[in-house]
């Protein structure tokens, strides 16, 4: 039942907001997120990590197809959700001290959002599960096109056509999937449990794989992500880099690995090679980014190749590793897109070449801004580590010599994070930056949090990884 | 094992405070940094001096015999593997910890006076005590594991340090420029790791030991993990390849140089390897390669220090070639006479630094030895100690670094007398460029600014202090391993010997040159050094030539001078190309190709509805013609088919 009660209350918080007037519009969606934060708490609390599934809720909804509504969580969903909800409050508290244009509708698309986002993490049933997809991409597709810069228009349209052919494609192999098992069901369970089909499951891999991805994005999937980064507006940002490409790559591993088993061993190898040339290969091409947005933007291809690597692996700790780092990674680029949405609105500019000399001016947040530009080039002792640390090991299980393109992340990921740290915190003052202001309580507040989740989970991810074991060894059997 | 553990469980607590309490500094001083405005400099101090203190205490405790390892928890946990995050106190760790954390803390005493005027005090302080934690895991882990964090944590505060004048942008390229190379050589650290992990069962030094000890001798795994592993080593230690970031290190505070890339971390390379003794001596080719790498390095870095005129570059230069010259002795399997080299140097290269640093002080920051000359008038302290320095790094008896050379260049004679011969020849350069640096600071005639001679002084005590005992360990710190022909037991050797027995059986033992032997060895590095000072001073005192200006530098001096331009080639060959490679990826695959195809797709919709709107005419005639025609192709289908 608590799978309702998670789903719930971000749908009538998103509700409620719809009648609320500005401020108390983002202070009832602070207050919404964080009981939702509460509740994934207490979850977390009572969830046994045995590999089965828990707060199940099961209600037959069309008879014919078989429809039920199927909802429950094991350790991989509950990591997903428990982030969901974790950055939630984060992301609405970063914006505290912004003005927002019609702040109740950007609030309540903003928690719709978290309701779609939790839906897909819940969701036991294909049918339901592709529901929540799609549901995911109308209030971003919302917040980016009315909140974004200047070019979202055609970028946002660039983006939701992209995706949504994903998500047709996807529809299609669920179809297929339904009419070619013999139980007819679009039940995890049934669908994971029995072979559903015994013919070449080519196809279906690709019909599914190509939503996911679209949706992480995998090389050369990715040409959408950039420009939507750059031109959404940075909650937004945060939304989609943070945990709506996770989407993708947790599906890999709940919807995709274990319903074409025979699919997924056969492309492993394209997959796999594919993956680490989008690491070097985004890697490379953050180098020499001009705008700190975009640069964030390709640094996080980089690092959602490495996790769809790890998956692709099919080794325990390239699973393993894949889960943590999409928790670190979302917390870390979070982080990121804040601290860049920080610069800009003090000095109305994200172009690196103009940037410089703030760690002169404001010593608090320059430190701040190092955690996080340490924890997503991996130091040890930080969120990245462990992430990568199994990633790498699992890839290397696979083949030794893709590990050591793969591992070139660890160097190019430092160039292209100090170089960019140097030359915006660094330096001289720079002659476009006339004063840098304190930070605000809420600001401070969101990095102080962002900065001890890094450390903590760097230096004690044993919970992480104990959560998601179990579900984990059942996968591999 | 067990009985060792809970006989020693009593030196837990202390082994912890080792390393907790320069972590317990960093926080403070970096939380209240502001209000304790230079009392964090005697807090960041009085932290080292606990962990000292604590060291003692353990060195009392475990002394020659005692091994202390426990786990404090498990860090990463997967597939039933448990990786530990845990601690090791043997011989090897005792005498790192000593000379860490006893040179640690008079080079924070000496920042005191160093950095007493600079706005970012507290800041110094705090990455200092940052840097002694990290340097203590390092030391202190008990796997490779550990040791990495360590690693990786010394390298993010050389980078915090070296980039500590944040606003010249040519100290932040330095600052940059070491953490990737590092990380360059991390990269094989880790992979290392990966195959130890995977082949080995684990990461811990036992569990690798032990299964070492029963591979083949020689085998492509062990040659392949040793030599990832000497990879991540030459990165930290600054070898060759990977030695360029060290002389731009410089850009950092002096203290710096002489705590981190000097004394302490840039020899964490030699420690990783002796840790590892048992891996390496297993795989007989990785240790020629250390040392022809080593003897390499040595002997390139001496010859660029013969040209440098910057009093800090020539100590870098120097430094990486005594460097070159640990991983000499450790590729001819003398893991005890590198770290043997590792203390002394750390003695003495501490000492020329702060020297370095107390000159550069009463110069009002010059660092071009041009400029300099006739200092040890004004600078008695600073000039006498700094001649201790110079003479003991250019092993004249008996000050520290003539016993721990001679027994490097003992083992080369009986190893390889080639690399005898070379690691001679880096010795006798060395001493030149020692004395020529010597002989044009302190000797001769004031060649600087009249304002900058009103103003030479000594430095105050708390300079002057760290700088005399630094000098009095740099005289008798060779004492603790006298060479056979003084004295029957070797004080540091048989100390680690606990450390190093069980390599040691893995090696046919060769003979120990005879006294006759040492005796001539020892004559004639002696006598070649006094030759290299000797011609030193016939150049510099007796004919006073000084060092050309750069613009008429020519033929092989210039290149000397420019170090080979080895810069210079690794940014034509490597920076470079990826420069170009990355405008290449985006703009021709990112915006051409892959979005070509993408936008493609869209335009062929936009094309096709373009076509399709033709039809859609709006005349009712039109379309029931069409209606018609189509219902008799239908039938037309159905009655062929």
């Amino acid at each position: 039942m608590l799978s309702l009660e998670l789903l719930f209350i971000p749908l009538f918080a998103s509700l409620l907001i719809l009648f609320a007037k500005g401020k108390a519009a983002r202070a009832l969606a602070l207050v919404f997120t964080l009981i939702q934060l509460l509740v994934t708490g207490y979850a977390y609390t009572i969830f046994k990590a045995n590999g089965g599934a828990a707060f199940e809720f099961t209600q037959a909804w069309v008879k014919s197809p078989v429809i039920n509504i199927h909802f429950g969580v094991d350790g991989i969903s509950l990591l997903m959700v428990m982030l969901t909800n974790l950055l939630l409050p984060l992301i609405v508290l970063s914006g505290f001290n912004r003005e927002t244009k019609r702040p109740h509708i950007f609030y309540a698309l903003m928690l719709f959002m978290q309701f779609a986002l939790n839906g897909v993490f819940l969701s036991m049933d294909a049918f339901v599960y592709y529901i929540f997809w799609e549901l995911a991409l109308i209030p971003i597709y919302f917040i980016a096109f009315n909140w974004g810069d200047e070019n979202r228009g055609k970028v946002t349209i660039k983006f939701f056509i992209y995706t949504l052919v994903g998500s047709l494609l996807m529809l299609f192999g669920f179809v297929f999937l339904y009419l070619s098992s013999p139980q007819h069901s679009l039940d995890w369970n049934t669908l994971t449990q029995f072979k559903t089909c015994s013919c070449n499951q080519t196809w279906l891999f690709w019909l599914l794989f190509a939503a996911f991805a679209i949706k992480i994005p995998i090389f050369p999937f990715h040409t959408w992500q950039p420009d939507t980064y750059k031109s959404a507006p940075t909650q937004g940002t945060m939304l989609l880099s943070g945990i709506m490409l996770k989407m993708g790559t947790y599906s890999l591993i709940k919807w995709l690995l274990p319903i074409v088993p025979d699919g997924f061993k056969e492309w492993q190898a394209v997959v796999i090679t594919l993956s680490v040339i989008g690491i070097v290969y985004a890697s490379i091409i953050a180098i020499m980014q001009t705008d700190l947005k975009r640069l964030f933007a390709y640094s996080s291809i980089a690092h959602v190749g490495l996790i769809a690597a790890g998956v692709f692996s099919f080794t325990q700790q390239g699973l393993q590793g894949s889960l943590a780092q999409m928790f670190a990674h979302g917390i870390n680029v979070v982080g990121l897109f804040f601290c860049a949405d920080i610069i800009l609105s003090r000095t109305g500019t994200l172009q690196i070449s103009n940037l410089g000399g703030i760690r002169n001016q404001n010593r608090l947040f320059s430190s701040l801004f190092l955690i996080v530009v340490l924890g997503s080039v991996a130091l040890p002792l930080t969120n990245g580590f462990i992430g990568e640390f199994l990633l790498l090991y699992g890839v290397f299980e696979y083949n030794t010599w893709l590990s050591v393109f793969a591992g070139l992340t660890i160097i190019l990921g430092a160039v292209y994070m100090l170089r960019m740290f140097q030359n915006v915190m660094s330096g001289p003052d720079s002659e476009h930056i006339s004063s840098f202001p304190p930070l605000h309580w809420n600001e401070k507040l969101v990095l102080i949090l962002i900065g001890g989740l890094i450390i903590l989970t760097g230096v004690f991810p044993a919970p992480i990884l104990e959560l998601t074991q179990p579900a984990i060894d059942n996968l591999l059997k | 094992m067990e009985q060792t553990i809970s006989a020693l469980s009593a030196m837990i607590a202390p082994a912890l405070l080792i390393p907790a309490l320069p972590l317990l500094g960093f926080i403070l001083i970096s939380l209240f940094g502001k209000k304790l405005g230079h009392l964090s400099g005697w807090i960041g101090s009085l932290m080292i001096l606990g962990s000292f203190v604590s060291s003692l205490v353990l060195f009392n405790g475990i002394g020659s015999e005692g091994k202390l390892n426990f786990d404090l928890y498990e860090w990463i946990k997967f597939a039933g593997t448990s990786l530990s995050f845990g601690f090791l106190v043997d011989q090897l760790t005792l005498v790192m910890l000593l000379f860490i954390t006893g040179i640690g803390f008079f080079i924070h005493l000496y920042s005191i006076g160093y950095m007493h005027d600079d706005e970012g005090f507290a800041r110094f302080f705090s990455y200092l005590n940052l840097f002694v934690f990290f340097m203590l895991l390092l030391v202190m882990g008990n796997s490779y594991l550990v040791m990495f964090i360590g690693w990786e944590g010394v390298g993010l505060c050389s980078y915090l340090l070296i980039g500590f004048w944040h606003k010249n942008p040519a100290y932040n390229d330095a600052a940059k420029k070491a953490f990737v190379m590092n990380r360059i050589g991390d990269l094989g650290f880790l992979l290392a790791m990966f195959l130890l992990l995977f082949y080995f069962g684990g990461l811990d030094f036992d569990t690798v030991n032990n299964a070492a000890m029963s591979m083949e001798k020689g085998s492509g795994l062990l040659i392949l993990t040793t030599l990832l592993l000497f990879v991540g080593a030459s990165g930290k230690s600054a070898q060759l390849p990977l030695y360029t970031w060290l002389p731009d290190a410089m850009a950092g505070p002096t203290p710096v140089s002489a705590l981190i890339h000097a004394a302490t971390m840039v020899t964490a390379g030699i420690y990783m390897v002796s840790r590892s003794n048992i891996l390496f001596i297993q795989a007989p080719p990785t240790l020629d390669v250390i040392l022809w790498i080593g003897i390499a390095t040595s002997v390139f870095a001496a010859v660029i220090g013969i040209k440098q005129n910057d009093i800090k570059k020539i100590l870098a230069y120097s430094t990486v070639s005594q460097l070159g010259m640990m991983f000499a002795a450790l590729g001819l399997g003398a893991f005890e006479s590198g770290m043997f080299h590792v203390v002394t140097h750390a003695f003495f290269k501490a000492l020329l630094f702060l020297g370095a640093g107390s000159v550069i002080h009463a110069m009002g920051g010059e660092q071009d030895i041009r400029k300099m000359g006739g200092l040890l008038k004004f600078t008695k302290i600073t000039g006498f100690t700094f001649l201790i320095g110079s003479l003991a790094i250019s092993g004249i008896p008996p000050f520290a670094g003539f016993f721990s050379k001679d027994e490097i260049l003992a083992n080369a004679f009986e190893g390889n007398k080639v690399a005898w011969i070379l690691l001679s020849l880096s010795s006798m350069v060395t001493a030149f460029y020692m004395f020529r640096l010597v002989f044009l600071t302190f000797f001769g005639s004031f060649r600087g600014t009249e304002e900058q001679r009103h103003h030479l002084h000594e430095s105050p005590i708390t300079i002057t202090l760290p700088l005399m005992v630094l000098a009095v360990l740099s005289v008798i710190g060779g004492f603790i391993g006298l060479p056979a022909v003084f004295s029957d037991t070797h004080t540091f050797r048989s100390f680690l010997n606990p450390v190093f027995e069980q390599g040691h059986t893995l090696v046919a033992e060769h003979a120990h040159p005879s006294h006759a032997t040492e005796w001539m060895l020892m004559g004639i590095a002696t006598i070649a050094a006094f030759v290299s000072i000797g011609f030193a001073w016939t150049m510099y005192m007796k004919n006073k030539t000084l060092p050309e200006p750069d613009e008429q530098l020519s033929g092989f001096s210039k290149v000397v001078a420019n170090k080979f331009y080895v810069d210079e080639l690794y940014d034509k060959l490597i920076v470079n190309p990826i420069k170009v490679l990355s405008d290449l990826f985006l703009v021709l695959f990112d915006k051409l190709i892959i979005d070509l195809i993408v936008n493609l797709s869209a335009i062929l919709v936009d094309v096709t509805g373009r076509t399709y709107r033709l039809i859609q005419t709006g005349n009712t005639g039109f379309y029931v013609f069409a209606m018609v025609i189509s219902m008799v192709l239908f039938l037309l289908f159905q009655i062929v088919l």
